[in-house]
């Protein structure tokens, strides 16, 4: 008689690996988390919680977002609404200066410190680098030192030099999805292009902000492989977005992430990212509703979007500043490194 | 709010209120969504959104925000 063959159980090697040794979990440990049955999600976000906090600390980083350049964009990314190639009903728009001002400073009131401006383009041109630069220097002129972080697509060496010469400190550059699925999502362009402007950003010193959306019809074994590609890359941050199917696109009848799935990625993805900022960012109202935010937040997740996205909108921002009361969780303060 | 006019079409999908099925779309607008056409002519709005809310402007009907 043979013995059945020892089930070995993901959580218990991840207590050992990930929360005592710090090393993140393999690809085909991060697919045993993301097939956990349901009743067993409460343990894996209670281990997930323990290994940011031992890892990453207790303080949570706050960031506002806003969008400069909206819609128009000339890439065909099948999730997106400000794609030019979609007849979805953003329109194309430009904030101005004052605009840009205005937001900056709503999200330094909330005690944020990171603010990001975002553009919908492939790559960003000279106009956009120059609206950029007086944005910066208009942000600064307000006495505002909140940390400048942008959202720019696609980059030559050249424009990151002058990013990191506007003191840009942060560049946000996601992948989307795993490296095997991002053709069926996105033909104008390649997950090795992507990586590319990752490198240059990385290499001029800049921080590396690079996440992706979960729901793009990726299956399971996709999602861990993009958890693990990611956490090769070593980002400083990485932005967890949950699909929000929006009209128009190719994925508008996309059926929302399921609660319990999308807890089994925020569990997945820090056990697989021990020490890097996971930030939850759009789709969780949608997804989790407004208990998701206190579940992530306690399930491993120590950064969050206030306010609104880019072209959707966000529960307010007071929502989320009482929720990380309510749970003592301080917020991380201006200049100082998580 | 500044913009002038009925409210005939939906801000969501911008067909006509009369008639057809809102509710989902009143969801989105509730949750996760500015509105992006114009609820007295169906023409699709300039919409800026901010962390703390959103405006939506109407070539003819004028601009509207959100009262966050
Ligand atoms: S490059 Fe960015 S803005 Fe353009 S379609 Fe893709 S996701 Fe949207
Ligand atoms: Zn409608
Ligand atoms: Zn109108």
């Amino acid at each position: 008689m043979t013995a059945a063959p020892e089930q070995v159980d993901v959580l218990g090697v991840a207590r050992e690996q990930v929360l005592e040794g710090g090393v993140g979990l393999s690809e085909e440990q991060v697919l045993d988390v993301l097939r956990l049955p349901d009743d067993r999600i409460p343990e894996l976000l209670e281990l997930a919680h323990q290994v940011r906090m031992r890892w990453c600390g207790p303080e949570v980083e706050v960031e506002g977002i806003v969008s400069l350049k909206t819609g128009g964009c000339p890439e065909d990314c099948h999730f997106c609404s400000q794609s030019g190639q979609f007849p979805s009903p953003v329109r194309s728009a430009w904030l101005d200066i004052p605009g840009l001002v205005r937001a900056a400073r709503q999200t330094a009131d909330t005690g944020a410190t990171e603010f990001c401006i975002v553009a919908a383009v492939r790559g960003p041109d000279k106009r956009l680098l120059s609206q950029v630069r007086d944005g910066i220097k208009a942000i600064r002129d307000d006495g505002n030192d909140i940390q400048i972080a942008c959202s720019l697509g696609m980059l030559t060496q050249e424009q990151v030099d002058e990013l990191v010469a506007m003191g840009v400190h942060r560049y946000n550059h996601n992948l989307e999805t795993a490296r095997s699925h991002f053709p069926n999502v996105v033909t104008t362009h390649s997950w090795e292009e992507r990586w590319e402007t990752l490198r240059m950003v990385r290499a001029a010193g800049m921080e590396v902000c690079c996440g992706g959306i979960i729901g793009m019809g990726e299956t399971l074994a996709q999602r861990a492989e993009f958890a693990v590609q990611l956490a090769s890359l070593e980002p400083d941050e990485v932005p967890l977005n949950f699909l929000i199917p929006n009209p128009g696109t190719p994925y508008e009848d996309y059926p929302v992430v399921e609660g319990p799935d999308a807890l089994r990625v925020v569990g997945a993805f820090r056990l697989a990212l021990p020490r890097t900022i996971l930030r939850f960012a759009g789709g969780r109202e949608v997804t989790l509703g407004d208990l998701g935010a206190k579940q992530g937040m306690l399930g491993g997740v120590n950064a969050i979007i206030v306010g609104n996205y880019l072209t959707n909108l966000g529960r307010p921002a007071q929502d989320d500043l009482d929720m990380l009361r309510d749970l003592s969780m301080p917020i991380k303060e201006l200049g100082k490194a998580l | 709010m500044t913009a002038t006019g009925q409210a005939v079409y939906c801000g969501y999908c911008g067909q006509g209120l009369d008639g057809s099925d809102h509710a989902a779309c009143a969801r989105r607008l509730g949750v996760v969504d500015p509105p992006r056409f114009c609820a007295a002519c169906a023409r699709r709005m300039v919409v800026q959104v901010t962390p703390a809310g959103w405006t939506a402007t109407c070539s003819r009907h004028g601009a509207l925000d959100s009262a966050r």
